[in-house]
């Protein structure tokens, strides 16, 4: 079996008596989506923030790439090649599409203390910003201010950002979240088509996504893992139907 | 769609800045030719205010920096060079280069500790600091103290005092406002400027993506800060005295709503708000000593319904996005 | 630095300190609550000074100035929010600091129109003039203590309405967090009115009660409005506990720091040396102490919430 490009080992998080994530241990392979899913309250947002760095864990271990990452602040975890997306989407309003990828790329490259050349003329960047775009189906929306981007839209920019960045591993919080039926079906065809190119976590509320993408998935309630396996496990799981998928049918 | 209107906005920018500048530059012939020399002082006082508008819309309009500290650059500046005349160092290549070190460590300082915090609590404690300069000052019994600091003369640029003619430092003073709006507009193009504006947006986008803001955002406070202490040094040469009263919490204010007044994420707006600004105040005060009565209530009433400054009204202008 | 000297200072000390709570107490609520920062809180400290010269010119006790002072700062708070604060609850810091500043602009002009330029007096109560011995040879005036004791019933006052009674939990809990307050179907826009009436009143019984003391002039509020701004930063925004106890540490730190940092200077300075930095290192005292407090906690003290 291959070194997991992520591992959490034993992570715990409570706020006062409310534990969030509890002993928490999962790993995602090279080129794997593994997916979490879990009820509303499972503590997923809080998960994804210790992962990405924007929350800081009570105890345990998160090793990116073969380092130990778990003191280490978001923008270092990007740099490092770990890149999420976010629930509600974060983009830079007033920059157009080229602009927001442009910037990623920008990271991607060092430092920005340059002062002298005009960025917007910058032919290679331009060119390079275009061709994350392309890839999902934004090149006629280069430069369309992204806060005027449809929501489907806005999510596939937000991955051709993290994808700008030249990630190890996406980490991806509820990408379908708000999109409407047609959209998700686009997004999921779009993360298909980049399985194996990038490890993925892929935290997500639609079932029907997750099944249909997933290698591995997790069920994650009260911040406790109760199952990991591949989809045909984890839906014939007795623990999980019983925690989650019967709650999920009831509703 | 909007390539052209980027580029048409940009050029439509390029023409309101060359309008601008051609003015100032022409403004000494024509006050010559009308006998004015007020004028030309008021103009002088007009491009100084506008240097250090240029420089804090560079922070506040770019980076969401709202500092309430500005003045203090102002007040140090013009410090730094009433107190080397006063010990008889009058050249510009010695007082330039300690104005700008002053200012850019006062700034480099204080903004590390500032910029670690956040919104309202940003606003203070520039102010804070602001105040710090000004108490300083002002206890500075051997250099005037609340009093100020005359200064008999004005910088001399090797061994030469050509600043002293009016003329002379008149377009001395519009080469150094067009050099700081250049290099502003420079840098607000460039990669660095695609950080500032980004963080502005959304500092969780930038972390992201691997940025940090905080040494990019502490990088153009000290530039700002630097800028506008080349303005204070400015007016201390035109005024020919510096006191504690340039760097007052009220002089802050008044930067702030300069660059509001223009309109923000506009230098040329700066320029233009700066102008407006002192020349609303000098028509006023024409009309009554009380010209605060009518101003106050002006500047609420452009919070309330004037957004986008006066650059949004000028045809062509930008409107604010 | 004898004793006494130091027990002077100490209590002109937490005078400053309390004038400094009054003011802050009703600032922090309204920057706590309704997440509007009011410039012009310190005109109001500055109006019931003013209305209370006013007031005693026209009933001649001290009792009615403060009266009419109390309720003409009263009036004169909520006519500014009905016609203009009110529409900035929902803008930007840049618009409120803005706007707010404009104001002081106004009413700074306006009372020197008023009142003109020069500075006024208001005189002691006869019932409070005089001193008392409260230790050996020192003669306290019985106004400052006076001054000193009301501040703290006020404090203690607030203390009780804030933590023991429903308006005071709505205070609270919206301060922490305003949106939940307003989906509880409270009233949120006369909360505010509440709040801010209540905060302008206070800033101006602090003016009245500066009035006999300091010099009533034009623009008396805005050095006190910036202290008070250093106070609700160092307290943590929107705490009351915290503006207490920041108030009364500034207000400890500026006044001995004026009292005694050239003393300490000539510890380690030529006399003239001392005489010039002294002073400085005062004057800048409180806002190095911010700085330092900001550097570790930059939401001060008692942080109500985040951010």
């Amino acid at each position: 079996m291959a070194e997991p490009i992520l591992a959490l080992d034993d992570l715990c998080k409570a706020y006062g008596a409310l534990k969030v994530t509890s002993h928490v241990s999962l790993d995602v392979r090279p080129g794997e989506i593994h997916a979490v899913i879990g009820p509303n309250g499972a503590g997923k947002t809080t998960l994804i923030g210790q992962i990405s760095g924007s929350l800081a864990p009570d105890s345990g271990r998160i090793s990116f790439d073969g380092r130990d990452v778990t003191s280490l602040p978001m923008h270092a975890r990007a740099h490092a090649g770990l890149l999420r997306s976010f629930q509600i989407t974060e983009i830079l309003p007033a920059f157009t599409a080229r602009e927001n990828v442009a910037l990623a790329l920008q990271a991607r490259e060092g430092h920005s203390f340059r002062f002298w050349r005009n960025v917007s003329r910058d032919a290679d960047l331009n060119a390079r910003a275009d061709a994350c775009l392309a890839e999902l189906g934004l090149e006629a929306r280069a430069e369309v201010p992204a806060g005027t981007l449809s929501h489907g839209e806005k999510r596939a920019l937000e991955l051709a950002i993290a994808m700008a960045c030249e990630p190890k591993l996406l980490l991806l919080d509820e990408p379908m979240a708000g999109t409407g039926r047609e959209e998700t079906d686009r997004l999921v065809e779009v993360l298909r088509a980049l399985k194996g190119r990038y490890a993925m976590l892929l935290v997500e509320h639609d079932m029907s996504a997750v099944f249909a993408l997933a290698d591995r998935i997790s069920v994650l309630v009260y911040g406790e893992i109760v199952a990991t396996g591949t989809p045909e496990e984890i839906r014939d799981n007795p623990r999980v139907r019983e925690a989650y998928l019967g709650e999920e049918a009831v509703a | 769609m909007s390539t052209q209107s980027a580029s048409t906005r940009l050029s439509r920018e390029l023409i309101g800045a060359l309008v601008v500048f051609a003015l100032f530059a022409g403004l000494p012939v024509l006050a010559d030719a009308m006998g004015d020399t007020f004028v030309v002082f008021f103009t002088i006082r007009i491009m100084v205010f506008a240097i250090a508008a240029v420089s804090l819309s560079l922070i506040l309009g770019y980076g969401a920096m709202v500092s309430f500290g500005h003045a203090a650059y102002l007040g140090l500046g013009a410090y730094s060079v009433a107190i080397l005349a006063e010990h008889g160092i009058w050249d510009v290549t010695v007082s330039l280069p300690v104005t700008l070190a002053v200012c850019g460590l006062f700034a480099l300082v204080t903004g590390a500790i500032s910029l670690k915090t956040r919104g309202v609590y940003f606003i203070m404690i520039t102010l804070a600091f602001g105040q710090m300069a000004y108490y300083t000052a002002t206890s500075l019994s051997a250099y005037g103290g609340d009093d100020g600091l005359t200064m008999w003369g004005r910088t001399e640029i090797l061994g030469s005092t050509a600043l002293g003619d009016r003329t002379v430092f008149y377009y001395v003073v519009l080469g150094c406002l067009l050099t700081c709006y250049l290099l502003a507009r420079m840098i607000v193009a460039s990669r660095f400027g695609r950080v500032l504006q980004g963080a502005k947006q959304s500092e969780m986008r930038l972390r992201a993506i691997g940025i940090d803001p905080y040494a990019y955002r502490l990088v153009a406070y000290v530039i700002a800060g630097m800028m506008a202490g080349l303005a204070g040094a400015l007016l201390a040469n035109a005024a020919e005295f510096v006191s504690p009263a340039y760097m007052s919490w009220h002089r802050s204010g008044e930067l702030i709503v300069m660059v509001v007044l223009g309109g923000l994420g506009s230098l040329l707006g700066a320029i233009v708000g700066a102008a407006s600004f002192l020349v609303l105040e000098e028509v006023l005060s024409h009309f009554t000593e009380h010209w605060r009565l009518i101003f106050g209530p002006f500047l609420v009433l452009v919070v309330l319904f004037g957004r986008g400054g006066l650059i949004s009204l000028l045809p062509g202008g930008r409107k604010n996005g | 630095m004898s004793a006494t000297l130091f027990a002077v200072q100490t209590l002109n000390g937490l005078q400053l300190g309390i004038l400094l709570f009054l003011i802050a107490a009703g600032l922090t609520l309204v920057f706590g609550v309704m997440d509007f920062i009011n410039l012009a809180h310190g005109v109001q400290y500055m109006l019931g000074a003013y209305l209370a010269v006013a007031g005693y010119a026209i009933t001649g006790t001290f009792w009615g100035a403060m009266l009419i002072a109390l309720i003409g700062a009263l009036v004169v708070g909520l006519l500014l929010e009905a016609l203009i604060f009110r529409h900035l609850y929902d803008r930007d810091h840049l618009d409120q600091v803005l706007a707010t500043f404009g104001v002081i602009l106004f009413l700074n002009e306006a009372v020197k129109v008023i009142w003109g330029a020069a500075p006024l007096t208001l005189p002691m109560p006869d019932l409070l003039s005089g001193s008392i011995e409260i230790m050996d040879g020192l003669l306290y005036p019985v106004y400052r203590i006076a001054l000193i004791v009301t501040g703290l019933a006020v404090a203690a006052l607030l203390y009780v309405l804030v933590s023991k009674t429903r308006a005071g939990m709505l205070v609270r809990a919206g301060a922490t967090n305003a949106p939940m307050v307003s989906a509880l179907g409270v009233d949120i826009r006369r909360l505010f009115m509440l709040v801010f009436g209540f905060g302008t009143m206070l800033a101006g019984f602090a003016g009245i009660l500066a009035a006999p003391i300091l010099v009533v002039e034009p623009g008396m509020g805005d050095n006190l409005l910036i202290l008070a701004f250093v106070v609700i930063v160092i307290g943590g925004i929107g705490s009351i506990r915290g503006a207490f106890l920041a108030a009364l540490i500034v207000g400890l730190v500026d006044t001995l720091g004026r009292g005694f940092a050239t003393d300490i200077a000539k510890l380690l300075l030529s006399p003239s040396a001392a005489n010039d930095v002294g002073p400085a290192i005062a004057s800048m005292l409180i806002y190095i102490l911010m700085a330092g407090v900001l550097f570790f906690r930059p939401t001060g003290l008692f942080p109500v919430r985040g951010g």
